[in-house]
């Protein structure tokens, strides 16, 4: 069981700041190297780890998020794998949160996978293709093994719709800020502070915003209005190159307080 | 079992399968579309309008033919071909396309994305949105823009923008990934013309209840021939909107056999193949659960036919269910038997059928020398041949 200090519900809850979110895909580039730039990462000031799984056809991802997971597959990355970086990640006390597409949950076997999942100190997962409406029995078996299960509001989710995606959630709820797939934007769009004060009449869970958040301009554009920003692509891209996302981090942390 | 029961999803799901599996970003555009494809249907002007279209702009309805000498080199077996090669365009594809571009317009909605794999299904789309004055974006793999590159020529000269897909496979399954991540970024003008009975509900089924007309007009037009049925009808299956399309209609004449052919590519054993249902396993492929070939860890697999429009890891949610329960029997003809059956039919019949059907003509071959003499075969030739010719060598 996750320790209290490390659920994301406490981890993530902003205290007069924003929290940083910081993404990476397991095994990417390969193994050995995403779990060194996960154990950098998880010293970096971010209040959370989400780490993906790789999957062949991932629907809500952009370019450097798809690229990295392909990269990763070619080397060699599998479910069982990512499990292996994420509890070697989480060793180091960051709280880590898996980001996964349903089907390679569902060929491991959910159960299974929500058993591995906490047994590697894994705090909660995001399925990202997974609506509400097909969440059970896979969120029941997550919630069963003490993980956190977070659901994605988006621009396009109704008023009505917005309060059973809260209900559901666990841990934090995601605000997908854009409408569209990851990868860093310019400018984050207008219209995105309505989202985030319907979200907040609905739950007293933090609330984290994701997707094209890139700069200090948005870090200081979020601050104030929610808990958490969730960063990447540009992290990903910074992996890429051969970096570990950790001056990236440090920049935007600055703009975080 | 009752027609409702086997044709009427609950829940978005024909037994196990189907659903939804997409972003949350998409789920509130998959409400609107269900509820206005249910108002659309049930709307006299609207059916209407689209058997207008179907008459004049399609050419429906299509002719059933007696393929006497082929049924004659298969051992005597009558066979008869539901023409959908006559559709307008050369595939039952704009069946589909039509219906949906009239939705789309009653949605308001002025751009329309498709994935494409022969691309028969980008020539349907960009030929609507040329008739219906709609802005139209086709996705399509590398690897089938080269082994189609006709049919990229037509949807240019119709207007449409060609889009190149290059990650994966570089073939459909990869065109439909692209043309589901540019719908879930511009959801709030686009409509997402999907070319078969795949994808997330309510696509399925609408696809399904587009293409039906193809069996409803065949089992009329055979009964009208001396007043029985067919012993079994065949098509082909990619998505499966063909196969779906002439079943629905006799899935509660029990007498009659149906079977569906996937690709064998070369070969099941080879593992270089894109039969879905007869070498795969139930799973999530673009926003639904049914028979999908991956691997242990749910990747998805390439896979390989030499006919494009087949050439597809997953299958409509609707086929996966009446495997399930039995009610259609599905197999698998390689490469090289539908290139066999494409030059017999071409040269027997004078009639040249596209690359996918061919594996329905080769299955019906088969079918037709265990009934002997005396039997009733109905195919699906869901399409001409004419984009194949660079496929199929001289011989
Ligand atoms: C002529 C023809 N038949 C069949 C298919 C396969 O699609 P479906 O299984 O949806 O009928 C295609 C797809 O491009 C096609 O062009």
């Amino acid at each position: 069981m996750v320790a209290e200090r490390l659920r994301l519900e406490n981890a993530l809850r902003a205290d007069g700041d924003l929290k940083l979110v910081a993404y990476m895909m397991a095994g990417h580039p390969h193994k050995k190297r995403s779990i060194e730039v996960g154990r950098r990462l998880a010293g970096s000031g971010i209040a959370a780890l989400e780490i993906g799984i790789p999957h062949s056809d991932p629907l809500a991802d952009g370019p450097v998020i798809q690229k990295a997971g392909q990269e990763a597959l070619a080397n060699g990355m599998t479910v069982e794998g990512a499990l292996e970086v994420a509890k070697a990640v989480a060793a180091e006390g960051v709280p880590v949160v898996l980001m996964t597409y349903i089907n390679p949950v569902l060929q491991h076997d959910p159960r299974k996978f929500a058993a591995e999942s906490a047994q590697a100190g894994v705090a909660g997962v995001i399925v990202p293709d997974l609506p509400i409406e097909e969440a059970e029995p896979v969120a029941g078996w997550l919630r069963a093994a003490s993980l956190d299960t977070i659901f994605m509001v988006a621009p396009t989710t109704p008023p009505d719709r917005i309060a059973t995606i809260c209900s559901h959630s666990t841990g934090f709820v995601y605000c997908v800020t854009v409408t569209g797939i990851t990868g860093a934007r310019k400018e984050l769009p207008e219209g995105m502070d309505e989202l985030f004060s319907e979200v907040r009449k609905h739950t007293q869970l933090p609330l984290a915003a994701g997707f094209g958040i890139s700069r200090q301009e948005h870090m200081k554009a979020l601050r104030g209005k929610l808990d958490a920003a969730v960063v990447g692509s540009a992290i990903v891209d910074e992996i890429e190159r051969g970096g570990d996302g950790v001056a990236l981090v440090r920049e935007l942390l600055k703009a975080c307080r | 079992m009752s027609r409702s029961a086997l044709t009427h999803p609950v829940d978005g799901r024909f037994g196990a399968f189907g659903g939804q599996y997409v972003p949350e970003t998409l789920m509130s555009a998959l409400h609107e579309l269900e509820d206005m494809w249910h108002e659309a249907k049930a709307d006299p002007q609207f059916q209407l309008e689209l058997a207008g279209h179907r008459r004049a702009f399609i050419g429906r309805p299509t002719p059933i033919y007696a393929a006497t000498r082929l049924s004659e080199k298969f051992g005597g077996t009558h066979i008869h071909f539901k023409r959908e090669d006559l559709c307008h365009t050369g595939a039952h594809k704009l069946n589909n396309a039509v219906g949906q571009a009239l939705l789309a317009l009653r949605m308001g909605k002025k751009r329309i994305i498709a994935e494409t794999g022969a691309g028969q299904h980008g020539v349907a789309t960009a030929t609507v949105c040329a008739r219906f004055g709609l802005d139209c974006t086709v996705y399509m793999g590398t690897e089938d823009m080269r082994r189609q590159s006709m049919n990229v020529r037509r949807m240019k000269l119709l207007g449409a923008e060609v889009i190149e897909v290059k990650s994966g496979s570089k073939t459909l399954k990869d065109a439909t990934t692209e043309a589901i991540r540019d719908w879930v970024t511009n959801v709030r003008t686009t409509h997402y013309i999907i070319g078969s009975v795949v994808g997330p509900h309510p696509y399925p089924e609408m696809v399904r209840d587009l293409q039906r007309v193809i069996g409803d007009e065949a089992r009329e037009q055979y009964l009208s021939l001396d007043g029985k049925l067919p012993d079994v009808v065949v098509a082909c299956v990619g998505g499966g909107s063909n196969a779906i399309g002439i079943f629905t209609a006799f899935i509660d004449d029990r007498d009659v056999a149906l079977v569906g052919v996937e690709a064998a590519g070369k070969g099941i054993r080879t593992g270089q193949h894109a039969a879905s249902l007869v070498g795969g396993r139930p799973g999530v492929l673009h926003g639904s659960y049914s028979y999908v070939l991956q691997d242990g860890d749910g990747q998805i697999l390439p896979t390989h036919s030499i006919s494009a429009g087949l050439d597809y890891p997953g299958v409509g949610p609707e086929h996966a269910f009446l495997r399930d329960i039995e009610r259609v029997e599905y197999v698998a003809v390689t490469d090289q038997e539908a290139v066999v059956a494409f030059k017999l039919c071409t040269r027997l019949e004078g009639i040249m059928p596209a690359l996918e059907p061919s594996h329905a003509i080769h299955q019906a071959g088969v079918i037709a020398r265990e009934l002997g003499p005396g039997g009733r075969i109905l195919v699906c030739l869901s399409g001409r041949g004419d984009k194949d010719m660079d496929s199929v060598d001289g011989g």
